[in-house]
């Protein structure tokens, strides 16, 4: 385990795509390095880049540490990847359309038949129904692992409503602005084009009754959300309104937002709600964020909500484990990302060989995320492991384990100097009339040394991603 | 535009407003208490509290008006919803909330204002001389203010800022004149004697019109050249007439990008009309104190059909 993959040094080299990088790390003078770090946080700062974390009280303009050292791939291996994101993506897609329909992998007896129709996130109210273009997750967030030159595993898929895209965006042009000469010495694929493409994707799943140019909003829960500052970042990009549920009211046949000049009608709503809260008169009836009646107008084809309510189904952590089955059964292809080994302590066999082996397992709760709620294992103390076990017995079915990953390093600036750091990558995947990747993600990095968990809540940094042009 | 967006728009130049109009006040309290004079400190902060409409959430929290508790009340202290810092984060919560309506630039400007705000916060006190935070409000209140107008596209919400920005100067030009004679001129014999200019004066200053009075009349300082001058003279930037009409205007763009008219047209255009045909000896026979306690109402109703006609999301 203490083998770890290192992006940038291997085999006692420096492998290709981080070549031009050796040189500006080693020339760099720290007093420089702290002067551009400390530039990078008054950056962030002025522009109102802020996250704030659950549970944490404290401030709520804490910025999310920004690492300078970029995270590299070259133009081959992103070409494997975004081939593996985007059959990821379609199969997901093919299976809600499935599950809220005919329910063919499950009559096929690919999946059992309770992990999705008895899933919380099985959503009773879309059933029978298609939302436009068969498309029910239009942004689809895959969190990949690396573990070696060609080993990448899904750690697992967000087809809800994945946050972080503005970082992806505003650690680029914050980059851009800090070392420009860097961007002349390598051939880095631009990603500024994120925006206009989830312009045409939400344009292109617009309702049927639509005609003409199609009103696009954003909703969110409101100002204090923690990722209040990315709903405003994407509509201010794609120039449509951010709404909240307020603004929004139902009326005859379609959804209205409430205007200075009167009601405007709105045809596609990217929602960044959960599904529980987006109609009090269908879902929770307590709900103050959503829109009494929305449901009935999406399901009578008056609008569309991206991602369609229901999509959660697709990224529970027990379904994910039928993913690869899901890529073969609807592509008939062979999924070219892999799994994790996962096992499902609901699963008399496998709950036996988590609970022996807890200490070497990474543990999470099926309906976690944000890196709450999870166990891992090597990291962890025997008192730690001992109450965990504890809630997995009480609760089995709440749990899945997986090994421990070797999840690979990448330089990165620490108070000593540099040194390795585990990283992931999270790509946003759009999914409308047609499929569109853009090369690059956000790269998550655990700075305390020694750490796998690399989850903004949890103290995790970011790093600008760069796919190197052929 | 959304009607919550146009509704915070205009709100932020309120409590911008706002915020500068309570570091006048302070800079003129602070200023008074230099100078001998027979009423003493006390009943100047007094009417100042007065005009700022929080004395009684002053008195409730400190009791007697010491300067110390006067400069935290006007500047620091959350509880009183017009405290500069009060102002100041409102506003910038509201810009928050409409980052998509702002350029960067006003965006920038009030978020630097609330970030030194919180510096500010943390310094001790003996290390902050008033003069320094007046100076610091204005500066930043004028900082956003020449971020909208050198930057901000001249769209709707452009005249929601700047009717918010003109309906709050003109309530508080009309408020701090009503102070003035209300609570200092116990009888109108007083009016136009050489008693009371000291304390008009006083009122130039906060107003920070001071030399611009002088230049525009000259001579001594008069009760009807200073009504002329806040009231009645469009020169002055914080006339009532100014006010009203800067309202007028951008109500009247508004009426001509939507295609129709509201009652709140109507409402300031009467409120205009009537400024433009009045004189100061008219005011005077009305009754200065009449005159501006119906000025008031009349903003406030005006504010009422901003809200009905735009910004309640209720519009049809």
């Amino acid at each position: 385990m203490a083998d770890y993959f290192n992006e940038m040094y291997h085999s006692g080299a420096v492998r290709t795509p981080y070549a031009r990088l050796e040189d500006w790390m080693k020339t760099m003078p720290a007093e420089f390095r702290q002067m551009k770090q400390a530039e990078a946080e008054a950056l962030f700062r002025r522009i109102g880049i802020t996250f704030a974390v659950y549970g944490e009280g404290g401030d709520p303009d804490r910025l999310i540490p920004f690492d300078m050292f970029p995270r590299v791939f070259t133009g081959a291996e992103w070409a494997r990847l975004e081939r593996g994101i985007k059959q990821r993506a379609r199969a997901l897609n093919a299976f809600l359309v499935d599950v809220y329909g005919r329910g063919e992998i499950v009559k096929a007896g690919r999946i059992p038949a309770n992990l999705v129709y008895q899933n919380e996130a099985y959503e009773k109210a879309v059933v029978g129904f298609v939302p436009p273009k068969g498309v029910y997750s239009h942004i689809v967030g895959i969190d990949l692992v690396r573990t070696g030159p060609d080993d990448f595993f899904v750690l697992e898929d967000n087809c809800r409503t994945p946050s972080g895209v503005s970082y992806m965006l505003e650690n680029r042009e914050i980059m851009m602005r800090m070392f420009p000469e860097l961007f002349r010495a390598n051939r880095i694929q631009p990603v500024d084009s994120y925006s206009d493409r989830l312009r045409r994707t939400l344009a292109s799943v617009a309702p049927a009754k639509c005609k003409g140019d199609p009103c696009i909003v954003i909703l969110t829960p409101g100002h204090f959300n923690s990722a209040y500052y990315e709903h405003s970042f994407l509509a201010d990009l794609m120039g449509v309104e951010l709404v909240e549920g307020q603004d929004l009211f139902v009326e005859g046949e379609y959804v209205w937002m409430r205007t200075t000049e009167g009601p405007k009608r709105v045809d596609v709503i990217y929602r960044r709600i959960d599904d529980a809260f987006i109609d009090p008169l269908c879902f929770r009836p307590d709900s103050m964020l959503g829109v009494p009646g929305l449901m009935d107008v999406y399901r009578s084809g008056g609008v569309s909500i991206c991602s369609a309510p229901g999509a959660g189904v697709a990224d529970d952590k027990a379904v994910y484990t039928y993913v690869p089955e899901m890529v073969r059964f609807y592509l008939g292809e062979e999924p070219i990302l892999q799994n994790v080994p996962t096992w499902q302590c609901a699963k008399a066999d496998d709950l036996k060989y988590v609970l022996e082996r807890l200490p070497e397992l990474v543990v999470k709760e099926v309906h976690g995320s944000g890196g709450y709620g999870m166990l891992v294992g090597p990291k962890s103390t025997r008192e730690q492991i001992e109450a965990f076990r504890a809630k997995i017995e009480k609760d089995p079915d709440n749990y899945i384990a997986q090994p421990t990953l070797a999840l690979s390093t990448t330089p990165t600036f620490v108070a000593e100097g540099i040194a390795p750091r585990h990283v992931d990558l999270r790509p946003y995947c759009l999914v409308g009339e047609q499929i569109d990747l853009v090369p690059g993600g956000l790269t998550r990095v655990a700075l305390t040394e020694g750490s796998l968990v690399v989850n903004s809540s949890q103290g995790g940094g970011v790093k600008d991603t760069w796919v190197l042009a052929e | 535009m959304l009607s919550r967006t146009a509704d915070n728009l205009y709100w932020i130049a309120r409590y911008m407003e706002r915020a500068d109009i309570a570091a006048r006040l302070l800079e003129v309290g602070s200023r008074i208490t230099l100078l001998p004079s027979a009423h003493g400190y006390r009943s100047e902060w007094d009417s100042l509290l007065q005009s700022s409409g929080t004395a009684d959430g002053f008195a409730r929290k400190y009791g007697n008006p010491v300067q110390r508790n006067l400069e935290s009340w006007l500047f620091f202290d959350r509880d009183n919803p017009s405290s500069v810092a009060s102002c100041i984060t409102a506003a910038r919560e509201n810009g928050r909330i409409v980052r998509t309506a702002l350029t960067s630039q006003v965006w920038d400007a009030l978020n630097t204002a609330f970030q030194e705000l919180r510096q500010l916060e943390r310094t001790p006190r003996s290390e902050l001389e008033l003069s320094r935070l007046t100076d610091w409000v204005m500066r930043h209140t004028a900082m956003v203010r020449g971020a909208i107008d050198a930057t901000l596209l001249r769209n709707d919400g452009y005249n929601f800022l700047n009717i918010g920005y003109y309906l709050e100067r003109g309530d508080n030009t009309a408020r701090l004149l009503d102070v003035k004679y209300y609570v200092l001129l116990p009888s109108l014999e007083f009016v136009g004697s050489g008693l009371d200019n000291y304390q008009w004066t006083t009122l130039l200053r906060a107003m920070g019109a001071q030399r611009a009075f002088h230049w525009a009349y000259g001579g001594d300082v008069t009760a009807a050249k200073i009504a002329h001058f806040l009231i009645l003279n469009p020169q002055n930037p914080r006339a009532l007439i100014t006010c009203v009409a800067g309202m007028t205007n951008h109500l009247g763009r508004l009426a001509k990008a939507y295609g129709r008219t509201t009652t709140a047209q109507s409402k300031a255009a009467i409120m205009l009309s009537e400024l433009e045909t009045t004189s100061t000896d008219a005011i005077f026979d009305e009754g200065l104190h009449e005159f501006l306690t119906r000025f008031i109402g009349e903003s406030i109703e005006l504010g009422t059909l901003m809200h009905e006609c735009y910004l309640s999301g209720d519009v049809r």
